[in-house]
């Protein structure tokens, strides 16, 4: 399968992850300065040249586990602590959200368009920061090196390696099931009509030519779909209208309770049969570089709460409906924590990600690095 | 009242009167996971003598095998798992599973990114592994086998991504399969393959292999296959490939189904069938129907007329069916008349199947 897919996933999810960061922020009403100094510091270290290009190398995606952990390291890279479960809930929402994009893509090759809608927005989040705005170009100049030249057939590889990656999740969202995306059982609504993709006709024509290759007849034929033609096609540059409006930050106009996920209790989960494979620790040593886990004790609770996925009213209301018996939804609280110890060391490791240093290979061979890891992650667990 | 006109009035009763439709629900067979999105995605044997039907689909690195009985009562599951060398548990992905079915025994074939694995039809038995070249450290063009198919009496052939495709020899029975001959003419990666399945020998070409650009090839078979023809893609990907009587009936990711002249690349009828990326083909031989399915949750049926003496070709839309909120990735006749189809779709634990009334 497609060898190339993991530096879409980190932009889709982990633009995802920022639109929902940044809507909870707001809805908070937490302080600019934090709320921008949070998406800064998240945003750097997601387009960290060394981290990329460690993306970009060929190969497999990754389990979900390993996803999940490089993907809280990105969140703790910001002042905010978020707990387990928290980030787990997290991590629902944005692999449902980019399963959705994905799937009613309507063509392979807009999962790039899909890519640069989010690093459009990224893009403004960090407007007022050179330094990083500059990181996120770059990358994006790279994608669009990286990725303009796969064929379509190829391109469609890469969709199904996701989709096979993505397999079995059937989160509610909320937010999906009111707009009626997104059925009861939790499956995404596939619609019928519409425009058809570009490079696609309007089903419903037969022609059949003669030998000599001039069209002698025209066939109708029923289709029971109600299509229209193409609409125009979107921007592949680094700049420009994309079109189609997946990947767009789609919570910023809602209120703040949409963002709820429940789980369907009866489905089973998608359970590795193996913990993590060496290789598998290895990459992600190198792709963690010197960024060490700070501050497992989060004893001190100094700072501003953030409740990411619920109001004080909701809270009861959903408490109130747990008691009716309803088991479908769980109440998601996420906790943030700022610690000013912790600030200053992450200010510190912040500061190395913008500096590009070629550090000696540590004296600690890899495998060290991988048990290194792998006590971090237990911890973390 | 002639043909063209008794299918209109069908197509019109049939959106009037329920009972009057081609095809009917029946139940559904529940497998042990779901599909994954890949191409061709759902593989049929029927073994009459016994009263059975085996299906087959797969799930990420394995096989899911369904064996079902005619009356409906028994249905018991296998599941065959993908290999890789000096691995117990193998994690690498399977691109497709097919019976090829040759004149004195049935091979169920896996192709994943590690290699080729043959067994006897039930899946009891590996009879042979082929692993593919694959790099030490792992590069951007992703390695794979796809595209399956049984040609003649002896031969089963795969495609690799490289665009090769692999000819194997195989006995009529035991495990002395040999790999005979490897053709190079495909630059980009193998999507599907088919051999004649008319059953007629006055046929010349017996092969057709389709590749990721929407190229075809037409081979005839032998100790030295030997190229007929080649009919050139419009850089879109041909993602599913079938020959009968001579034709070749290829479905596009532009949902567009397009049918040749195989010996001479003449193209007979363009049809806009789908208004999504096509994912599976399927001829019923003894009746010329044609099943094709697609992303956009359609199954269509049609049929195909073909007149060798005049080489005239004719298609005629007979059926829709809608499987609602589904990406189709697996359409295939149960049968050799196109009695009933069978249907998988990505995410679904079951294989949908639809009989006439």
């Amino acid at each position: 399968m497609s060898m190339t897919t993991l530096p879409l996933v980190f932009i889709n999810l982990g633009g995802e992850m920022l639109y929902i960061l940044d809507q909870r922020l707001r809805a908070q009403k937490t302080a600019e300065d934090n709320t921008q100094k949070v998406m800064n510091d998240i945003i750097a270290t997601m387009f960290n040249k060394a981290f990329m290009e460690e993306l970009l190398k060929p190969q497999d995606v990754y389990s979900h586990r390993a996803l999940r952990t490089v993907l809280t390291r990105l969140a703790h890279a910001s002042i905010m602590r978020l707990n387990q479960a928290s980030m787990d809930r997290l991590y629902e929402l944005m692999v449902m959200a980019f399963k959705y994009q994905l799937l009613l893509c309507p063509r392979p090759r807009d999962l790039l368009l899909i890519s640069y809608n989010h690093i459009d927005a990224i893009r403004e989040f960090v407007r007022n920061t050179p330094s990083v705005l500059n990181q996120v170009d770059e990358t994006h100049r790279k994608i669009i090196e990286v990725y303009t030249p796969l064929s379509d057939g190829e391109l469609q590889l890469l969709r199904q390696t996701l989709l096979i990656f993505l397999q079995d999740m059937h989160v509610r969202v909320s937010f999906f099931l009111k707009d009626k995306v997104q059925n009861p059982n939790g499956r995404f609504v596939l619609s019928t009509t519409g425009p058809v993709p570009h490079g696609t006709e309007v089903p419903g024509l037969i022609r059949v030519f003669s030998r000599s290759g001039r069209e002698i007849k025209r066939l109708e034929f029923p289709t029971e779909g109600n299509y229209t033609s193409s609409i125009r096609v979107g921007s592949f540059e680094l700049f420009g209208d994309r079109v189609i409006r997946f990947g767009t930050n789609m919570y910023s106009a809602t209120p703040p309770e949409e963002t709820h996920t429940s789980k369907n209790y009866s489905q089973k989960t998608n359970s590795e049969p193996n913990p993590l494979a060496k290789e598998e620790l290895n990459l992600l040593a190198r792709l963690m570089g010197r960024m060490e886990i700070l501050n497992q004790n989060n004893d001190s609770e100094i700072g501003f709460r953030v409740s990411l996925f619920s109001t004080e009213q909701e809270e009861k209301d959903i408490v109130a409906s747990g008691r009716s018996g309803d088991p479908s939804f769980e109440v998601i609280n996420i906790q943030a924590t700022q610690d000013t110890q912790v600030n200053k060391e992450l200010a510190r490791i912040a500061g190395e990600f913008t500096k590009e240093v070629e550090e000696p290979e540590p004296p600690d061979g890899p495998s060290n690095k991988g048990e290194d890891l792998l006590t971090m992650m237990d911890e973390l667990v | 009242m002639t043909f063209h006109a008794k299918v209109e009035l069908s197509l019109w009763l049939q959106r009037t009167r329920d009972d009057l439709k081609m095809y009917h629900k029946e139940k559904s067979i529940q497998i042990k996971s779901s599909a994954s999105a890949l191409y061709n995605n759902l593989s049929v044997l029927r073994i009459a003598p016994r009263n059975l039907t085996y299906f087959s689909v797969v799930h990420a690195n394995m096989v899911n095998m369904v064996s079902a009985s005619w009356d409906g009562l028994n249905y018991s599951h296998r599941q065959l798992q993908s290999k890789e060398p000096n691995v117990t548990t193998s994690s690498s992905l399977i691109m497709q599973a097919a019976w090829c079915v040759l004149p004195y025994r049935e091979i169920l074939v896996l192709t994943s990114q590690k290699g080729i694995q043959m067994y006897e039809s039930d899946g009891s038995i590996m009879v042979y592994w082929h692993a593919l070249d694959t790099p030490e450290t792992p590069t951007a063009q992703a390695v794979f086998a796809r595209g399956i198919a049984a040609v003649r009496d002896k031969y089963i052939c795969v495609g690799i991504s490289s665009g090769s495709v692999l000819v194997f020899d195989v006995p009529s029975k035991g495990s002395n399969i040999t790999l005979s001959e490897v053709l190079e003419e495909h630059k980009e990666s193998i999507t599907d393959m088919a051999s004649e399945c008319s059953g007629s020998l006055e046929c010349i070409a017996d092969l057709v292999s389709a590749d990721d650009s929407g190229n075809l090839s037409v081979w005839k078979s032998g100790e030295d296959f030997q190229l007929l023809n080649k009919i050139p893609g419009f850089d879109m990907s041909c993602s599913s490939v079938k020959l009968w009587k001579g034709t070749v009936v290829a479905g596009y990711g532009t949902g567009q189904i397009r049918l040749y002249e195989a010996i001479t690349g003449i193209i007979h009828a363009e049809i806009n069938a789908h208004a999504r990326w096509i994912y599976s083909l399927d001829i019923a031989p003894f009746s010329g129907l044609l099943l094709s399915a697609a992303e956009d949750s359609l199954v269509r049926v049609w049929h195909l007329t073909v007149t060798p003496e005049t080489n005239s070709v004719e298609i005629v839309h007979m059926y829709n069916e809608c499987v609602t909120d589904t990406q189709i990735c697996g359409a295939k006749f149960c049968d050799g008349d196109g009695y009933a189809f069978a249907v998988t779709g990505y995410d679904l634990s079951e294989i949908i199947r639809y009989t006439q009334a």
